[in-house]
């Protein structure tokens, strides 16, 4: 069925999705910094469900490398999803501006200069699918980590965008916008039992949705409503509150 | 989170660590004094229970398989559930493997765990080629029967107490079908079921289950199950749905009664003398798997289980004196286990020697204890030993008896300070 490309694989959220896909007879690239570690995972998937798993070296603010580490892949990608994202402590983020471009960087900027070499390529075979892994901390700036919020907000309208562009050429973008998930980025916080997913919830969830060729989903599903009724508070009201 | 053991009892508060990589672990033994590896819980005692546990579970990966020569490098955490599920439609099974395939490959090797072919095919140690092992410095060596020898031998049926095993090199073996080809020899008394064993040896796998509360001249009366792999080309395996006791049942529910009539059901629903039938692999090896929690049937209150060997020569003699001082003190074991054994490995603190063994599980209450203490004695008397594997209230005194390589476990522990990192409630208890 083809090689999926991984992007941030080390992450919880992308190793559960790497498992799903490879469970369904994909393939994988599995691109991150410090690849090396993820040789026993990629072992772990070869040997449990017989298909390939390759580990890449990719860093997403080597922007320059970009280019040359899409070029060096033999056979193209079906599909890409990326799971990159950084999330630091909001008082740092806001006092240091390193920390802030870390953050809109990494969030942001990376996967924006990968994901346009690849639409470029997926535009001219005229197939494959783009899943960007965005948040709804997107949908509004909050105190608590609206730079982080800014950057997956800018991410998700990129999204949007490209979507309309590849609609023509049959490639299809996926936005997910998931609330809380238990991974490494959340585990030193104390998150809602019912409201947090599990990787492999969102994994599942991912999957469904980009075989049906939705275009924006929610995980959990609740979190679409908790954010329509988080976008619909006036601004008024909205900036006194702390949520 | 606290964690149990399989026989719920006894419940202590713990805290449960685990980690990513091997090289954070040295770390994370720096931030305790005292620690334990858990494997699945499924040891019935306190061999994994301690104030801090590494939950060494979620190293679950394979990481190479050569499908030459049968070789499969895996994780410690990896399930032996999940092995199979892998690799019986391809024609490998595990060379050894304990009556629960719930078990992860760590814990089978710190309890060097046996199967129904002990008598054939020996301990788990023998189809492991080597072991990473984290020492309490952080240093990790490879161990095999050729290299690091010493930490080898101490830590195949170690208990936890040498280090952390972190990934394992183990052999499968080819199978040809998924099926077993069973014969059920149902005997009358101890002596038929001895007789039996020795009559069907040859076969690679057997064991009985005995009825332990009948007594006088149908003492022993017992269902030998032995088998070997069918040839009939059928590997379509899928694990199947399981069913589940979904909460802990009122301590009334198992009384000398209820398991009265069980036996006589199970024993009696057995066609008389000897039958033959196919049965696949699950139901051969792993019957008490097909239900998720069956442990929870003895109620909140827990249970043990009492695994002894005694030495063949007196293994008749021995068995009879403790069924029938079971019998006498009325209360009932409702899986009762017995096994015939091949000889002793070299592994300092394994189970098994030649000879005969035989496991009882019983619903801890008042008096069960006391009741093991004189079983004890005339497992002593005997020159018979305990299963740490199960136990969970054995005394020092009749532990050392025992085991006459316990000396060199201690030397070991200590020459690597092993005792000042690695303790769990048992090894306090027995003093290893
Ligand atoms: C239904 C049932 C049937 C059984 N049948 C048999 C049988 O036929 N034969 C037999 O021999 N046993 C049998 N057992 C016992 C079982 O096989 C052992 O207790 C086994 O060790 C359990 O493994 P676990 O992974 O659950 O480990 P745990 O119970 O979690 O731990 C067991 C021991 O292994 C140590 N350990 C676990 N992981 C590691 C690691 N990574 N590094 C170092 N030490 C570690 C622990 O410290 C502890 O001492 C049976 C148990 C059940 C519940
Ligand atoms: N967890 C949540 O509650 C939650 C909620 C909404 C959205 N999200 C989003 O979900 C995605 C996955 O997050 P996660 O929760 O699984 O957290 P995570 O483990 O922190 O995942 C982020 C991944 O991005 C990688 N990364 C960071 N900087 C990189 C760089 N310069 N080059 C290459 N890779 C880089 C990290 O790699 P290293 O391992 O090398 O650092 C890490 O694997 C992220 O986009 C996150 O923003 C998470």
């Amino acid at each position: 069925m083809g090689y999926v490309l991984i992007v941030g694989a080390k992450s919880d959220m992308a190793k559960a999705i790497a498992r799903h896909y490879a469970e369904n007879g994909y393939d994988l690239y599995l691109a991150s910094r410090q690849s090396q570690e993820l040789e026993a995972f990629a072992s772990d998937i070869s040997i449990r469900t017989q298909q390939t798993a390759k580990c890449i070296e990719l860093d997403i603010l080597d922007y320059a490398s970009h280019p040359s580490f899409y070029a060096a892949l033999e056979g193209k990608p079906v599909g890409v999803i990326s799971a990159v994202g950084y999330m630091g402590k909001q008082e740092d983020v806001q006092s240091n501006f390193a920390e802030t471009q870390k953050t809109i960087d990494t969030n942001y900027t990376g996967i924006v200069s990968l994901f346009n070499i690849i639409a470029d390529d997926f535009e001219q075979r005229q197939s494959g699918f783009i899943v960007g892994i965005s948040s709804v901390a997107g949908d509004r700036g909050r105190k608590n980590n609206y730079i982080y919020g800014a950057a997956k907000a800018g991410f998700t309208a990129y999204l949007s965008g490209l979507r309309n562009r590849l609609h023509a050429t049959n490639v299809h973008v996926l936005t997910v916008k998931p609330g809380f998930v238990a991974t490494k980025m959340t585990e030193d916080l104390d998150l809602p039992e019912k409201l947090t997913a599990q990787p492999n919830e969102v994994a599942k969830d991912i999957f469904n949705a980009q075989q049906k060729g939705k275009s924006v989903i929610y995980t959990k599903w609740m979190w679409k409503w908790i954010m329509l009724i988080i976008r619909n508070i006036p601004e008024w009201q909205f900036k006194k509150m702390s949520i | 989170m606290a964690l149990d053991s399989w026989g719920k009892y006894p419940q202590i508060q713990n805290k449960v660590f685990s980690f990513d990589q091997n090289k954070t672990l040295p770390d994370l033994l720096d931030e305790q004094d005292e620690w334990i590896p858990f494997g699945n819980g499924r040891s019935y005692g306190d061999s994994a229970l301690s104030a801090n546990i590494i939950n060494t579970k979620p190293r679950n990966y394979f990481l190479a398989f050569d499908s030459h020569n049968g070789l499969l490098h895996v994780q410690a955490g990896v399930l032996l559930s999940e092995i199979l599920d892998i690799f019986v439609p391809k024609g490998w099974f595990l060379k050894i493997s304990p009556g629960t395939k719930l078990i992860t490959v760590g814990g089978a090797i710190a309890s060097d765990v046996h199967g129904k072919n002990h008598h054939v095919a020996g301990c788990f140690s023998e189809c492991l080629d080597t072991f990473r092992l984290m020492l309490p410095n952080g240093e990790i060596v490879t161990c095999s029967k050729q290299e690091n020898t010493d930490l080898f031998h101490a830590t195949c049926g170690g208990m936890g107490l040498t280090g952390i095993i972190l990934d394992a090199k183990i052999t499968l073996k080819k199978i040809n079908s998924k099926n077993i080809d069973q014969t059920t020899i149902k005997t009358t008394n101890l002596k038929e079921t001895f007789e039996a064993f020795e009559k069907y040896k040859d076969k690679p796998y057997s064991v009985a289950w005995i009825d332990c509360l009948a007594k006088g001249k149908r003492m022993g009366r017992s269902l030998l199950t032995v088998g070997d792999f069918s040839n009939d080309g059928d590997l379509a395996y899928q694990s199947k749905k399981k069913m589940n006791v979904p909460f802990n049942f009122p301590s009334v529910a198992l009384n000398t009664w209820s398991i009265k009539t069980f036996n006589w059901l199970y024993y009696g629903k057995t066609q008389k003398g000897v039958s033959t039938q196919k049965v696949d692999f699950d139901a051969f090896f792993y019957p008490l798997d097909a239900i998720d929690n069956w442990n929870r049937i003895y109620g909140k209150g827990g249970f043990t289980q009492y695994q002894f060997i005694l030495p063949k020569s007196v293994s008749y003699e021995g068995l009879d004196e403790i069924m029938t001082t079971i019998s006498h003190s009325g209360k009932g074991s409702f899986l009762a286990v017995l096994k015939l054994y091949g000889p002793a490995n070299e592994n300092y603190l394994s189970f098994p020697i030649e000879g005969y063994s035989l496991a009882l599980d019983f619903k801890i209450e008042k008096g069960l204890f006391e009741l093991l203490n004189r079983l004890d004695q005339i497992v002593l008397k005997y020159q018979g030993r305990i299963y740490l594997a199960k136990d969970v209230r054995v005394s020092k005194e009749t532990f050392e008896q025992g085991y006459p390589n316990i000396g060199k476990f201690r030397a070991l522990r200590r020459k690597y300070k092993m005792d000042q990192t690695f303790n769990s409630l048992q090894s306090r208890r027995v003093g290893i």
